[in-house]
């Protein structure tokens, strides 16, 4: 029996996921978010997976010949051709009569949002059978921790510098997962490395998907924040539940909130734990809570809520 | 599998495919792309994955290619291309000239310019059959004049699907990412790796050179049409002046060579077939037989000269010959060449064998008065 349908009823949990590993050897900065997302993904999805990585932190810290990380197929792809390279893999292996296996691409939040956005609607658009997975460390770190669209409101880049004058990034982050629902997307979901059964359970449930399904993964960078490097699961947890980040789904055309926090924790201990926040006055953190309250009484309103 | 978008003048190309898909005659699947980046990014994906692959473009499209053309030739990716020459904005103009592949030269593909009809079609098969050889692993961009070959009907003949796949039997490659043997490909290397790998791809494109030539004459015995490796020459053997061209303009060069022959010139022509590998060793010995020889250009490098001239120069610089060279730029965004613009190149270029015409360069039928 293929391990796919062997696997359809549950993710691994913490008991049953494989301990093999299949990005390993690579040079991640310690403590980097994106790489444990890698990781994790791998093990869920297995050994008959093609992945496709654009220019960004992962392909940077796992590709340089002749040191190749992954065990599985893999290939980089360019910056803004993530999704199209995907679509020719599936659309490749379905001349060629493959049969039982994954098409998945791991690209940053710029490689997303920005420069890879135009191809992955088309992949949404074709519901070409890909898993498009993001992690989100909210700049482009690989060059240097500029801003990119899913950039946080004041967070300090080098490009968004904190000074005299502007505070950090003018803009807010793109709403990634509601644009792909918006594409008419077959599965979408938003997670956290701070929460990996959640994120297992959102992997698993792709892999069954027949369309394209899109994971919104937060994925701490100490390098690119200013964190120590032991705090990355902790921030992906208290992302969440400070509400500045959700975790949700969007399936059957409907929104629907995973974890729906009674009282949030402080939105003020989660960014002053954080260099590129530091230098944020108490109106802007101010700001931030006000956008954090208007986003939670739409969602609270208009999505259902189920634990996933 | 073919990944295509939409551009004047390529769309004729990409309709009628998408016919024969929807009809079965063509067992292949079409996707829709939302841009050339991503068409080429496709083909690079099926490719990376062993299966076979076809893309066409033309122009703005090319262009906004730039990245994956050359991301293709560098991960070896035997991917076949139409493109349709077409001129390049600004200012706007859908209408023919080759600056759009010729801007392109050193983007690592292999680029055949096709004469006429039939000779596009059978290149469309034989480039499979050369980029595809496990020596050369390179892409090929077929070059047809936008309008002029994308836009016109000629008779011809139309080879019998089991004789292509015979002549062509399914892509077989061990260089590919596989589910029983896992790779990585499309890489990094530092700058210790690196400069082996490009040499690699030179080396290939010198190797295709000799495998043009077999498939050529491997294609002739299953077709009986054979069009002759890199360049073709036409009445050069007691030629003085012999004009290089480059795609459909040939064939009203062929018409006015015979026309001067008949009044008396020695003239030729050489028709380069492939701009890439370039056709080094037959433009020395051509130069070594003949005492002028005129470059038309659809294309210009600006503050310089054409693009071909300049490759055509170079080689007759190495085989020291000293004879007399000339740059016709003609036809830029679509302006005609007549007959009469082609005797007018053979008029320079005997002007400047008597030394009257100093010029190396001329604007051919320009409509405005030059500033020397
Ligand atoms: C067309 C193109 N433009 C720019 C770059 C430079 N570049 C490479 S990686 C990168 C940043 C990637 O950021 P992101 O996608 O967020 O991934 P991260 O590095 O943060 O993991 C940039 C700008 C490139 N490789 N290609
Ligand atoms: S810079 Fe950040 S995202 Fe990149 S490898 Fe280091 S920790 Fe990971
Ligand atoms: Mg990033």
């Amino acid at each position: 029996m293929s391990e796919c349908i062997a696997g359809r009823a549950k993710a691994p949990n913490a008991l049953t996921i494989t301990d093999k590993e299949f990005f390993y050897g690579h040079k991640a900065c310690a403590g980097c978010g994106g790489s444990v997302a890698v990781r994790l993904i791998m093990k869920v999805l297995g050994e008959r997976t093609f992945t496709v990585v654009p220019a960004g932190c992962i392909s940077a810290v796992g590709f340089m010949y002749p040191q190749l990380c992954f065990t599985n197929n893999a290939l980089i792809s360019t910056f803004a051709g993530t999704a199209s390279m995907m679509s020719g893999i599936a659309a490749g292996a379905k001349a060629l009569g493959l049969k039982d296996f994954q098409v998945l691409g791991i690209a940053g939040d710029g490689g997303t949002a920005d420069i890879g956005l135009q191809a992955l609607s088309g992949a949404i658009d074709r519901r070409d059978k890909v898993i498009f997975v993001c992690y989100d460390n909210e700049a482009y770190m690989n060059t240097g921790i500029q801003k990119s669209g899913l950039t946080p409101l004041g967070a300090k880049t080098t490009t968004t510098p904190a000074g005299r004058n502007i505070r950090g990034s003018r803009t807010r982050k793109k709403n990634m997962f509601e644009i792909v629902a918006a594409n008419g997307i077959d599965y979408a979901a938003t997670a956290s490395v701070g929460y990996i059964p959640d994120f297992l359970n959102k992997i698993n449930k792709a892999k069954f998907v027949d369309g394209t399904s899109y994971i919104h993964v937060f994925a701490p960078c100490p390098t690119g924040w200013g964190t120590p490097t032991y705090c990355t699961i902790d921030l992906g947890k208290d992302v969440v539940d400070c509400g500045l980040w959700y975790l949700a789904e969007y399936e059957n055309g409907e929104f629907v909130l995973n974890k729906n926090p009674k009282e949030f924790t402080s939105v003020k201990d989660y960014l002053s734990r954080q260099g590129r926040f530091r230098h944020l006055k108490d109106e802007d953190i101010e700001q931030i809570i006000r956008d954090r309250d208007r986003k939670w009484e739409i969602i609270r309103k208009s999505w259902k809520t189920k634990k996933n | 599998m073919i990944s295509a978008y939409p551009i004047t003048p390529q769309t004729t190309v990409v309709e009628r495919l998408s016919e024969m898909v929807e009809d079965g005659s063509l067992k292949s699947e079409f996707m829709h792309v939302e841009s050339e980046h991503s068409a080429l990014s496709a083909c690079m994906g099926a490719s990376s994955i062993g299966a076979r692959t076809f893309t066409a473009t033309s122009s703005q499209g090319l262009l906004y290619m730039a990245e994956c053309l050359h991301y293709a030739s560098g991960g070896r990716f035997p991917i076949v291309m139409m493109n349709a020459n077409r001129s390049l904005a600004l200012p706007w103009s859908i209408y023919g000239d080759q600056r759009d592949s010729l801007s392109l030269l050193d983007c690592g593909w292999i680029q055949v310019y096709a004469e006429d009809a039939q000779e596009s079609l059978d290149m469309v098969i034989q480039s499979y059959a050369i980029a595809e050889n496990l020596k050369v692993l390179t892409p090929v961009m077929l070059n047809l004049d936008g309008f002029a070959l994308t836009h016109t009907y000629e008779v011809l003949e139309v080879p019998s699907s089991e004789d292509v796949d015979a002549f062509l039997p399914p892509f077989q490659t061990p260089y590919k990412m596989d589910l029983n043997s896992p790779k990585n490909m499309a890489f990094s290397s530092g700058p210790g790796d690196n400069m082996q790998f490009k040499y690699q791809q030179h080396k290939a494109m010198l190797d295709a050179i000799d495998v043009i030539r077999d498939v050529d004459e491997s294609f002739f015995r299953l077709f009986g049409r054979r069009y002759g490796g890199l360049v073709e020459e036409y009445r050069c053997d007691d030629a003085e002046m012999v004009l290089v061209t480059l795609g459909s303009i040939t064939g009203t060069c062929r018409v006015v060579v015979d026309e001067l022959s008949q009044e008396g010139w020695k003239v030729g022509l050489l028709k380069i077939r492939f701009m890439r590998p370039f056709p080094e060793k037959e433009i020395m010995e051509l130069s070594r037989r003949v005492m002028a020889v005129g470059v038309i250009d659809k294309d210009i490098s600006f503050g310089y000269e054409g693009t071909v001239f300049t490759n055509v120069n170079s080689a007759i610089a190495k085989a020291r010959t000293g004879i007399l060279t000339m740059n016709f730029i003609a036809g830029l965004g679509g302006r005609d060449i007549s007959r009469q613009d082609i005797r007018q190149m053979f008029l320079h270029l005997q002007e400047g064998l008597l030394g009257l015409e100093k010029n190396s360069m001329q604007f051919i039928n320009l409509r405005v008065a030059i500033d020397e």
